[in-house]
């Protein structure tokens, strides 16, 4: 659909939030004690912020959550009984302030999820989500969104996209039919645009990402492989503090007779994920399994799904405790 | 810190060893671990208070090793580090050649490992400061509200063990945990989950721990598990008048029999 | 079908037959039989076998498509699930998830001779497309079946083995390594790439279907080049550690392709153009 722009001043954007919360379940971001910022369900208006660079992990909790459980199962004596989680207990939720990247990163996990065979769990939550998108108007050093072909005012994955004015009200782009139906809901909140002008931060481009998946076509064997990935230590930080990664684990837990089987978050950088049970590890050495990250998010993915798997949040390099800057080794490896 | 270049120079145009382990400064301005095979890449090393990651743990890793023969930066926790390793038979001390590093920034010349021991027999081997104050806030807490302190920090685990593969203590091929035969403990994050691994993992590291601090500052969700592991230090020293890394031929305190070891909870 | 993507069918065990001390084939009906009539798959198929409560494994369906009313799976006991499937008994419950991935292009091979070549636990991927030619038999020319493993006592599908032996149809060579013959022994003795050389089976209008462990594969395909074989005439399975099954969970992946979805059926061509991470 057509997009259209209004106007929300501040005081209707604190009616917005708690008209929604009202019916749905908030998922936003607020500081907690120790600066962190940190998306959580429910909190007060008062505590939302909305200054936030990044949050620390990404809000894809609220469509891929850390543990799914998959069904639950009781074994009897030599018969088993499964029982398939009712989908429509997942409630309605609204993800308030999400960055563009992080709204972008949704478009990157249905690819996923969605390709071929529908993943009913992603499909659900999805269904039942709205996104209040939050476009940036400051960044930082890690910020490298405008390199993945995205900018700090992106609207993918949004339904509703909120702007800073320069007088402290937003500008509201509604984006989808989800979006519309909101503002129809509550139309006295949202009001023509004057002319005020958006604030939106600049995000220097660091590099080209199409000349990225380029050049990555050739570079399998490539030395630098080596060289760059020395020093990662292997923990798996930045596959779960990503919104785009999507990896995961099947486990089983009884307890008696009863259990279920869950699936959780797993990173391809851990040295036991591709580890066959006769001992062979195709990808034993890490080097092989940094290559691997990078490979699928800026080669394969591109490649099969038409999607780049990398929205350019930055929180991979600025959590990494050895400092793995994913947009360094990318502006130096489309030179080589 | 020309002292520390012209040295990694001079070892590797000799080649004396073939990789120096230092750190580097990366463009965001952070320090980061850097492994030099070439003379000329010495420039870049530095040496400040950026310089936070226990370099140690690569001494065990299969692609650091097969560089060739290593020379480490090592300022205390590392060289602690070098000596638990060297200790637990992970380590030969002849294979590497330690840099070692006062906290002034200034280079030692450590030549061997009787040097090395010295040096550290003589440093302060608690706690660093900045961990007392909150150890010692944690040891005023009653016994519940201690263990409703962990369990909301815990709470937040993500079980990406960044804590684990950040010490150089935490070299086993295949942890406890990726036992599947049983499984010790869930796989996904859950409250009791993760508690249960710091507290595994804390244990697994009582009389092991050097309090260098690497696996709280790696938490990417910033849990202060290094409290955990740096409490148990205290307590170590409490019973056993011992800190971790003073020797290479330290017998691991917690399965070694000495006839003086107190039996106050016996007798 | 099932309603969920990660629900798995429930199974009996019908029948177990002990290959070798430590490899079972299970004979698996389906417990909904609605299910089971519907249940489809084709020869080169694979699922995610599961004792609820210790985990799912990944095995190709052993029985060939043309057999209604069950499937079958073998494997080999190696860790957690395979142990705890070894110890289960006729009639409890086995859960299956699939069928995934892709499949043998047994069409396409239709009026061709075809080569099997087999090692050890490999044989089991390549019995459901043995069967199904054996079963569509006039639709080939001429099957030759080599098969190898260490001893006598590591050969599986032994009553099977006899079966083909038997046939007029069929030529089947099976060789164990030079020390695994028993005293009574009337195969050949000697690896499987050398064995094959000397048969020498002619590549002319010939799909060869190679399966085996690393080392025996990279044996074996000198051989085949020897005798005239194209790369495109030449298939295999790769297997990788999985999960999931379908592509989702991000980790049997060679380069760019999904084993569990491109795979696990590929022409030597198509493996060549993979890089070396399997």
């Amino acid at each position: 659909m057509e997009a259209t722009r209004k106007l929300i001043r501040r005081q209707s954007l604190e009616k917005l939030y708690n008209a929604l919360s009202e019916t749905r379940k908030i998922y936003a971001p607020v500081m907690a004690e120790d600066k962190q910022i940190t998306y959580c369900y429910n909190p007060s208006f008062a505590e939302v912020t909305f200054d936030h660079i990044r949050s620390t992990m990404s809000p894809k909790n609220v469509l891929f959550p850390k543990v799914e459980n998959l069904f639950y199962y009781t074994n009897e004596k030599t018969e088993s009984v499964i029982s398939v989680l009712d989908l429509n207990k997942i409630p309605e939720v609204v993800l308030w302030g999400a960055h563009p990247c992080d709204a972008a990163a949704i478009d990157v996990l249905r690819s996923i999820f969605c390709w071929e065979i529908k993943d009913e769990f992603f499909a659900k939550r999805l269904e039942k989500l709205v996104v209040i998108g939050l476009s940036c108007h400051q960044s930082d050093e890690y910020c490298f969104c405008t390199s993945t072909g995205l900018a700090p005012d992106s609207k993918n994955g949004s339904d509703i996209l909120l702007s800073r004015l320069q007088g402290g009200d937003y500008q509201a782009e509604i984006l989808t039919e989800k979006g519309q139906s909101i503002v129809d809901s509550l139309p006295d909140l949202f009001e023509p645009v004057t002319g005020e002008q958006v604030v939106i931060t600049e995000v220097k481009q660091k590099f080209d990402h199409r000349k990225v998946t380029e050049k990555l076509a050739t570079s399998f064997e490539h030395p630098f492989w080596v060289s760059n990935s020395l020093r990662c230590i292997g923990c798996g930080a930045c596959a779960y503090l990503c919104p785009t990664c999507a990896c995961f684990d099947i486990q089983d837990e009884t307890a008696g007779r009863k259990g279920r089987r869950y699936r959780s978050w797993d990173s391809c950088g851990f040295g036991l994920f591709t580890l066959h049970t006769s001992g062979h590890n195709p990808r034993s050495v890490q080097s092989q399994r940094w290559r691997q990250r990078i490979m699928h998010k800026f080669s394969y993915m591109p490649e099969r799904n038409e999607s780049l798997g990398c929205v350019g949040c930055g929180r991979c390099s600025s959590g990494c405790p050895v400092d793995m800057n994913i947009a360094e080794q990318l502006a130096a490896l489309q030179n080589i | 810190m020309n002292n520390l270049i012209s040295k990694a120079k001079e070892l590797l145009e000799g080649k004396a060893v073939h990789v120096v382990i230092g750190y580097e400064a990366g463009p965001t301005g952070v320090a980061r671990p850097a492994f030099i095979t070439d003379p000329s890449g010495a420039d870049m090393l530095i040496y400040d208070d950026r310089c936070v990651q226990n370099l140690a743990v690569y001494l065990t890793k299969p692609e650091v090793k097969s560089l060739g023969r290593m020379a480490i930066v090592a300022n205390l926790p590392v060289m602690r580090s070098i000596m638990m390793l060297i200790s637990e038979q992970q380590l030969f001390a002849e294979s590497i050649v330690v840099l070692g590093i006062s906290d002034k920034g200034d280079l030692l010349d450590i030549a061997d490992i009787q040097v090395m021991q010295a040096y550290i027999e003589k440093s302060d081997l608690s706690n660093p400061a900045r961990d007392r104050e909150p150890l010692t806030a944690l040891n005023k807490l009653s016994p519940g509200e201690r263990f409703s302190y962990w369990q909301k920090e815990l709470s937040r685990c993500i079980k990406c063990y960044a804590c684990r593969q950040a010490c150089p203590m935490c070299y086993c091929t295949r942890c406890t945990v990726e036992v599947n035969q049983p499984q010790w403990i869930p796989v996904q994050s859950n409250t009791l989950g993760n508690m249960e691994w710091h507290i595994l993992r804390a244990m697994h590291l009582a009389g092991r721990c050097i309090s260098c601090g690497e696996c709280g500052r790696s938490c990417p969700v910033g849990i202060p598990c290094h409290l955990l592991t740096m409490h148990l230090v205290d307590q170590v020293h409490d019973y056993f008048n011992i800190y971790a890394g003073t020797s290479d031929k330290m017998s691991s305190v917690l399965s070694t029999f000495e006839p003086n070891d107190k039996e106050s909870f016996i007798i | 079908m099932s309603d969920s993507i990660y629900r798995p069918y429930l199974m009996e065990i019908e029948q177990i037959v002990e290959e070798t001390p430590d490899v079972r084939t299970f004979r698996l009906k389906f417990r909904n039989s609605e299910e089971g009539e519907q249940f489809t798959f084709k020869a080169g198929q694979f699922g995610e076998y599961s004792v609820l409560g210790e985990g799912e494994s990944t095995f190709c369906v052993a029985s060939s498509p043309t057999r209604k009313g069950y499937i079958e799976c073998t494997f080999r006991k190696a860790g957690r699930v395979t142990n705890a499937l070894a110890n289960l008994e006729i009639g409890d419950t086995v859960g299956f998830r699939g069928p995934y991935g892709n499949t043998f292009p047994i069409e396409q091979w239709e009026g061709k001779n075809l080569l099997y070549i087999a090692g050890g636990i490999a044989l089991p991927p390549m019995r459901c497309v043995i069967w199904n030619s054996l079963d569509l038999r006039e639709k080939f020319k001429d099957i030759t079946i080599v098969y190898g493993a260490r001893s006598v006592s590591d050969l599986v599908y032994k009553h099977e083995l006899k079966e083909w032996g038997e046939r007029a149809d069929v030529k089947l060579i099976t060789t164990v390594d030079p020390g695994g013959q028993t005293p009574d022994w009337k195969g050949e003795i000697g690896f499987v790439p050398m064995i094959l050389e000397k048969a020498a089976p002619s590549s002319v209008n010939t799909v060869a279907i190679l399966c085996g462990p690393p080392v025996m594969i990279k044996f074996t395909m000198p051989v085949l080049k020897k005798l005239g074989f194209q790369d495109k005439d030449i298939f295999t399975t790769l297997e990788n550690r999985m999960k999931c099954g379908f592509g989702k969970c991000g980790r049997c992946n060679v380069g760019k392709v999904f084993v569990c979805k491109d795979g696990p059926v590929f022409s030597y061509e198509q493996l060549l153009s993979l890089p070396g991470e399997y």
